[in-house]
């Protein structure tokens, strides 16, 4: 194809245009005008303003989440570009794959503290997969289209590309370029065929088996998690998943734990804790997983499928590394499988499902709605029934809401689960909730929030309104900061310091501010009520669910204890003093 | 639990000679806490496309290993090798070392410099600048002894090193 001569701001919007954007998220300023000039002219690509910056990150990775796409955002220099740090941040951590356009001043001004300058590749630089800085406009087309390469494949993430504005105004070339290959950056899909043929061996020998399997299934394409399930099914083996794993394997199969670690079901843990062999597939070995790392899996010969060779080894050592994409390996694993007529241990395995069935018969999510206060669990369960037979997406903020939301809402599919993981951003899951209704317009898509989350990007709420994106902020409003609270009651004596969530706004009202619609339920008979409602409104919502403020979030590992050093509810938390090495962990 | 012994791991790294790129792997270290005790950094290729970055670290072999993996995922990275891993390999260091020193003291650092196979590189009457290469051992007991002797001022490039045979990186 001939290369064609136009302006920097209009390369941009071509290439974008040509990569298959649909959605920019983005917010104006000095110097990202002549790229929002281009906007201007154009009717291909969809810009949604937000209100801040830092929400067109956190929409954009739940348009990427949600669709398996690169969600873009465009910013201005300076403080459009910081206000971007924490999206970028917890795209890095959570591996989704986000290219994110910032302007800059020009480049004869960079380094001389301009107006609205900041070194953006300088402090973009830890905080995302790759960065460039442009200088030149006849390698932006190029560059572009590199960024997207990079962000989405391999280990997905963050991708800055920086515009200084006079290479939007200057004229130069573009073309498609022909190959997206780049000259260094190569990741390998496709596993080691012999630590393949070793972890069949060592899977088909096993005992006490587990699959641990996390959001590497996830980003790996729907292939990934269909070969998960047929993998686990084939096998009869049992199944958790991380926090950011969930819906890669069907909650309502059997053969499926719930979730792992500091806030996982007492079956998954102990079977991590007692396993022979371990299989993680697509997962990290997080703190969050692990507990106490002398004390993980002490007997179990593990596995690990990653397609970033540095989580390999990084925390927990393992004895067969598989650097590939995860459905590469497991086709690979299914194939030999099948083709060695690999046979599990019948009884063996009769055995140990036996040992998961009195784990499991502790009951370690149950909960008890009594009274005339709503239980946050409870009203989780019942949102999960009101809408469990429509196309249902669930965001969420961070805390115990989130650890509840992850417990109590299963999910049979992925791409349906949006939640800050890695980096733990409360404000995520609000602005994320509009990334996904524009993604997914006739969908339901639910916020499961905490009061105080929902503080910090309530401004978002305005950006819905504007693109009536009709997102339900499912707000589970317990007064307090309450993950916070419950870590001071089990580690400082219940001294509450700063935690209380002091002169609140009336939700109700604050919603009908932004002109959408506010609803409130007191009491458990309310519950129902207010959910239907809620699911019926043709409008954004915010439902105000007042629940139980001494509640807190059990099943617990707490910090520096091990897998099967479970809290299993308010009694053991007295019985069971956190250690002095686990009061300085996080 | 994971093996304690801090081991000394000499790795040579091909970069794309872009900018950032040394900003890129310090931030690395800095950021991972990870040791440098030695890095350099130079154009090798003939287009000056290419750099070679060579780093002198020290931990456990689980650091070790996380180093080089997280080395080698940096986009514009295209090479890691760990010279102390892969076999015989040679490691030099140049310094400049400065000596202020009058009377017996000067004539005895140009005997230990001709011991050392330091070459002159500037004299003035009160003064040598020395230039020797070698060894970081080496170089640091030319230091010493050249510090017992009078005002020293050094500057050191840091290691870089290659391995041994006729296999090209």
């Amino acid at each position: 194809m001939a290369s064609e001569r136009m302006t920097g701001a209009e390369i941009v919007i071509k290439a974008l245009v040509d990569l298959g954007v649909e959605v920019v998220f983005g917010y104006p300023g000095g110097a990202v005008l002549p790229i929002y000039d281009a906007l201007f002219k154009q009717n291909r690509l969809r810009h949604i303003l937000v209100r801040q910056e830092g929400g067109a990150v956190h929409a954009a990775e739940g348009y990427a989440r949600s669709t398996g796409k690169v969600g873009v955002v465009l910013v201005t220099s300076g403080p459009g570009a910081t206000n971007a740090v924490t999206g970028l941040t917890d795209a890095l951590m959570d591996s989704i794959p986000i290219v994110c356009l910032t302007g800059q001043v020009a480049t004869h001004l960079i380094g001389n503290d301009a107006f609205q300058e900041c070194d953006t590749t300088g402090i973009t630089r830890p905080c995302t997969k790759h960065n460039y800085l442009i200088k030149d406009v006849q390698n932006l087309g190029k560059t572009l289209h590199e960024a997207f390469y990079v962000a989405g494949s391999g280990r997905p993430g963050p991708v800055v590309v920086d515009l200084p504005k006079d290479v939007q105004f200057a004229e130069g070339d573009y073309e498609v370029p022909a190959s997206a290959e780049h000259r260094t950056y190569k990741p390998r899909v496709k596993g080691e065929p012999k630590a393949i043929e070793e972890a069949v061996a060592l899977l088909a020998n096993a005992k006490k088996p587990i699959i641990y399997a996390g959001g590497g299934v996830i980003n790996s394409g729907d292939k990934g998690s269909q070969l998960l399930t047929q993998f686990v099914r084939m096998t009869g083996y049992p199944c958790t998943l991380t926090l950011m794993g969930l819906g890669a394997y069907p909650a309502s199969d059997n053969q499926f734990l719930g979730m792992l670690g500091m806030h996982g079901t007492y079956e998954a843990n102990n079977a991590m804790h007692d396993c022979d062999v371990m299989a993680c597939i697509g997962a990290r070995f997080d703190d969050r997983v692990t507990g106490r790392l002398d004390a993980f899996a002490p007997g179990a010969k593990k596995i690990h499928i990653d397609i970033d060779p540095s989580s390999i080894n990084k925390n927990v050592r393992v004895d067969v590394p598989i650097v590939g994409d995860v459905a590469h390996v497991l086709e690979d694993i299914i194939e030999i499988w099948k083709s060695k007529q690999c046979h599990t241990d019948g009884k063996a395995l009769d055995a140990w499902w036996d040992q998961i069935a009195e784990w499991r018969s502790i009951k370690s999510l149950d909960f008890k709605q009594t009274g005339t206060i709503i239980k946050p669990q409870h009203a989780i369960r019942r949102l999960y029934e009101a809408t469990k037979d429509r196309e249902t997406y669930i965001t969420t903020e961070v805390g115990q809401h989130q650890m509840w939301a992850a417990q109590h809402f299963p999910f049979d599919k992925p791409n349906h689960w949006m939640t800050s993981g890695g980096l733990g951003t409360m404000g995520y899951g609000l602005p994320a909730a509009v990334g996904v209704q524009l993604a997914h317009p006739d969908a339901l898509v639910v916020d499961i929030a905490g009061e105080a989350s929902t503080m910090m990007n309530i401004q978002e709420l305005s950006t819905a309104m504007q693109y009536r994106a009709k997102i339900k902020v499912f707000i589970l409003n317990n007064e307090y900061m309450g993950m916070v609270r419950q870590w001071q009651e089990l580690l400082h004596g219940g001294r509450y310091s700063e935690t209380y969530s002091e002169a609140l706004p009336d939700f109700v009202k604050l919603a009908e501010a932004f002109g959408a619609v506010g609803l409130r339920a007191e009491k458990p008979d309310q519950l129902d009520d207010v959910i239907a409602e809620m699911i019926a409104t043709d409008n954004a919502v915010v439902a105000d669910i007042c629940v139980d403020p001494a509640e807190n979030c059990f099943p617990m590992i707490p910090s520096g204890a091990a897998h099967n050093d479970m809290l299993l509810g308010p009694e053991d938390e007295k019985a069971k003093p956190v250690s002095k090495d686990g009061m300085v962990l996080v | 639990m994971q093996e304690q012994i801090i081991e000394r791991h000499t790795i040579a790294v091909l970069v794309d000679n872009e900018p950032g790129v040394l900003a890129r792997v310090i931030g690395l270290f800095s950021g991972r806490g990870y040791n440098i005790e030695s890095l350099t950094v130079s154009t090798v290729s003939e287009d000056k496309t290419v750099s070679r970055i060579s780093i002198v670290t020290s931990g456990t072999p689980m650091i070790i290993e996380q180093i080089k993996a997280q080395l080698d995922r940096l986009v514009p990275v295209s090479a890691v090798r760990d010279l102390t891993e892969e076999g015989e390999h040679i490691e030099r260091e140049v310094a400049l070392i400065k000596v202020a020193a009058e009377g017996p003291q000067r004539r005895e650092s140009l005997r230990i410099a001709d011991i050392f196979r330091a070459r002159v590189a500037d004299t003035t009457v009160g003064s040598f600048v020395f230039m020797v290469t070698g060894t970081q051992e080496k170089i640091d007991a030319f230091t010493e002894l050249m510090r017992a002797l009078g005002e020293v001022e050094v500057s050191r490039s840091g290691v870089v090193a290659i391995a041994r045979g006729s296999e090209v990186l």
